[in-house]
């Protein structure tokens, strides 16, 4: 395996991580707040595919991003009616909601557009275009030299093939990504907001007592997780693959949740853990059959590999990881 | 008077959950430009209009019938098992290869294999919900991320083992070889035939609904007149109070959710060794979490999962004739699922709460 595979793997783990990393840090407010979201999974999927439905409609993936965006909170909305308002399960509400995107997404494809469950593919405008970085290189340089991109990104030296191929030409959702991550610390560990937020998931009613509105606060956890979860799908129709396609989160927000595990429900760890699962699912789609001399791991095990490993975080043998403690709990004012 | 009458509890709440579920369903199909009721009659006939709809109503409606008491059997000890697709996964592997390997000569008669075939899907499938349980039970880690972990897991592992090792040599498609003709379970067809009464041949109801049906009426008694019953729901009710009484949480949790991974495992004996007679890569058809609303409908009591799961057999027979007649996807059914397991599950108390104030307040009337 030579240097330039190897930055060829990381920059495709990076595009896989993306999604995960944005529903991963849905899941962090959601569940820093008390509020556990399984439906991270279906919010990903109406996003996504009110995102490339409107994109193919309108042409822009501008208005595609808008429209994902608000499906996906309008379900983190249900979810906080039913959990916060309602005081109910939060985990059968998050189920229920996967469920409801699962035929939601299908059936409102079919009427739209007949073709099997899919939007059309999206072309052009309808897609958000790489961001080639200043002296990276790219198409235009490709077209100056008159040879193939690939060409000349073999032939130059190492540290311009990590920044063309694993920096720069991701679309602005990737950078928006990886943003979000020091902006989620920044909220939550730097900010009166997020003390509050964070305090609201371990103990309600201590914040309740310092006269702030433990409602409001779940609340605006769950518009947040709704964004968030919003841009994953959004960048899986537009900008990993180009349209919808019937369970094209598959799994994605289970995946997420097991990353938010992993991290320990911390916004940094939280980058590692994603590129991590990420990093796995460029392996497995690179290779299909790994051989480590004799010993063949086939491509189900590496599939499978970001569920066992957090199984076996959670049983707590590399390391305890400890959920808020007033996760899934329905808060009662006291009269 | 300060609670709601018995049969207020029991059925009317169910009935007005179940009645917006379904109203919202028929504006779905409505917004997507179809004729909710016309597709009404087409699902009622296509479920019930021949002995053909019949059987494979009564088919889905044993498979839900399993993995329902499954999920209420967790629920009751108050656990969430959404693992219920995974253990009937791997329960049907059980199934599979006892089919496959136990020597016909030890199953001269499809009701040994049978026996066979069911005490090696409850292992599997209680195997599958021990490890869950235990990290849940020693480790306090959440049995529901688990669960829906040890759910990809199994769909590898078959994925694994239908492309690898029990692949029929020289076959296109990950499916093992076909099982020995003396595992093949009779169907509605062949045990109804002898009582005069005609019943489709190609429909794939079987003998496996006798025994889901016995399974109710155990699960009951084990439930509901067994000290094992009453620990698992003294345990689901207070786990404090329970454990004063001298109930070891550990026990509970572990035999609750073994229990329950044995049921969803025992679905195999419908689906793998009844209908597919062989493994194949997707025998459950999400029947695992289609048990969750099963559970929520019938209130975690046998007879209720009973009638939902015939409801939801309904459902899932009607809706694959509506695909085929109008322009409707079969995911409809997901969404009817979805839309009951919310209002049922999760939503519960937004009709609560309006119906057990008219009831108070009514009461209150009447004292006056």
């Amino acid at each position: 395996m030579d240097f330039l595979t190897i930055v060829q793997i990381a920059d495709s783990a990076l595009r896989l991580a993306t999604p995960l990393l944005f529903a991963c840090l849905a899941g962090l407010f959601s569940e820093r707040a008390g509020i556990f979201d399984i439906g991270l999974e279906g919010k990903i999927l109406v996003s996504a595919f009110m995102a490339a439905a409107i994109a193919s409609v309108t042409g822009s993936v501008w208005l595609g991003l808008l429209c994902g965006v608000f499906a996906s909170i309008s379900f983190s909305a249900v979810h906080g009616v039913a959990s916060i308002t309602f005081r109910g399960n939060q985990l059968i509400s998050g189920v229920a909601l996967n469920f409801l995107a699962s035929g939601l997404t299908v059936l409102a494809a079919q009427a739209w557009f007949s073709q099997g469950g899919r939007t059309p593919p999206l072309m052009g405008k309808g897609r958000f275009p790489p961001i080639e970085l200043p002296f990276a290189l790219g198409k235009s340089d490709a077209e100056a030299a008159g040879v193939p991109l690939r060409v000349l990104i073999d032939q130059a030296n190492p540290i311009q093939q990590v920044y063309s191929e694993f920096i720069s030409g991701h679309t602005i959702l990737v950078y928006v990504a990886l943003l979000m991550v020091p902006l989620s610390w920044f909220v939550l560990f730097r900010t009166r907001f997020g003390l509050r937020l964070r305090a609201v998931g371990e103990n309600p009613a201590a914040v309740d007592t310092a006269g702030v509105s433990v409602i409001k606060l779940r609340y605006a956890s769950m518009a947040i997780a709704g964004t968030l979860c919003g841009l994953s799908g959004v960048y899986l129709a537009t900008g990993l693959g180009a349209g919808f396609i019937k369970e094209m989160s598959a799994g994605r927000g289970y995946i997420a949740l097991a990353a938010l595990i992993f991290a320990k429900w911390k916004p940094v760890p939280a980058l590692g853990a994603t590129f991590l699962f990420g990093l796995l699912e460029a392996i497995a789609n690179r290779y299909q059959n790994i051989d480590l001399g004799g010993i063949v791991i086939p491509v189900q095990f590496m599939q499978a590999l970001p569920y066992i490993l957090t199984v076996v975080i959670l049983a707590g043998f590399v390391g305890k990881s400890v959920a808020p403690k007033a996760g899934g709990q329905p808060y009662v004012k006291e009269r | 008077m300060d609670k709601m009458p018995k049969w207020a509890d029991v059925a009317l709440i169910p009935f007005l959950n179940l009645l917006i579920a379904f109203v919202l369903s028929g504006l779905v199909i409505f917004a997507i430009g179809e004729n909710p009721f016309k597709a009404l009659m087409t699902m009622i006939d296509g479920a019930f209009g021949s002995t053909y709809g019949w059987g494979y109503t009564l088919y889905y409606t044993t498979n839900f019938i399993f993995t329902g008491l499954a999920v209420s059997i967790a629920f009751k000890a108050a656990m969430f098992n959404i693992g219920g697709e995974g253990q009937a996964m791997i329960g049907g592997l059980g199934v599979g290869l006892a089919c496959l390997f136990i020597p016909t000569v030890l199953m001269p008669h499809w009701s040994i294999a049978l026996i066979f075939a069911m005490i090696a899907g409850g292992l599997f499938g209680a195997g599958w919900a021990l490890i869950p349980a235990y990290l849940q039970a020693k480790r306090g880690s959440h049995v529901v991320i688990t669960t829906i972990m040890f759910n990809f897991i199994a769909t590898a592992l078959m994925g694994y083992l239908l492309i690898k090792p029990l692949k029929l040599k020289g076959a296109q498609e990950s499916a093992s070889a076909s099982f020995p003709d003396v595992t093949n379970l009779p169907t509605l067809h062949e045990l109804l035939a002898p009582l005069g009464i005609s019943f489709s041949k190609s429909a794939p109801a079987n003998v496996s609904l006798f025994v889901a049906l016995a399974m109710c009426v155990v699960v009951y008694l084990l439930m509901n007149r067994s000290r094992l019953g009453y620990e698992i729901r003294a345990f689901g009710e207070s786990p404090t109070a329970s454990v004063y009484a001298g109930i070891s949480p550990t026990k509970i949790i572990i035999v609750a959710m073994m229990l329950s991974g044995a049921i969803s495992g025992l679905m195999a004996i419908n689906a793998t060794m009844g209908q597919h007679e062989r493994l194949i890569l997707n025998a459950v058809e999400g029947a695992g979490f289609i048990g969750i609303a099963v559970a929520l409908m019938g209130r975690n009591h046998p007879f209720g999962v009973l009638l939902a799961a015939l409801l939801f057999g309904f459902l899932y027979q009607g809706g694959s004739e509506l695909s085929l007649w109008s322009k409707i996807p079969r995911e409809l059914i997901v969404v009817i699922q979805g839309l009951v397991i919310l209002f049922t599950g999760a939503l519960d108390n937004m009709v609560r709460m309006p119906v057990e104030r008219m009831f108070i307040a009514a009461a209150k009337r009447k004292d006056a």
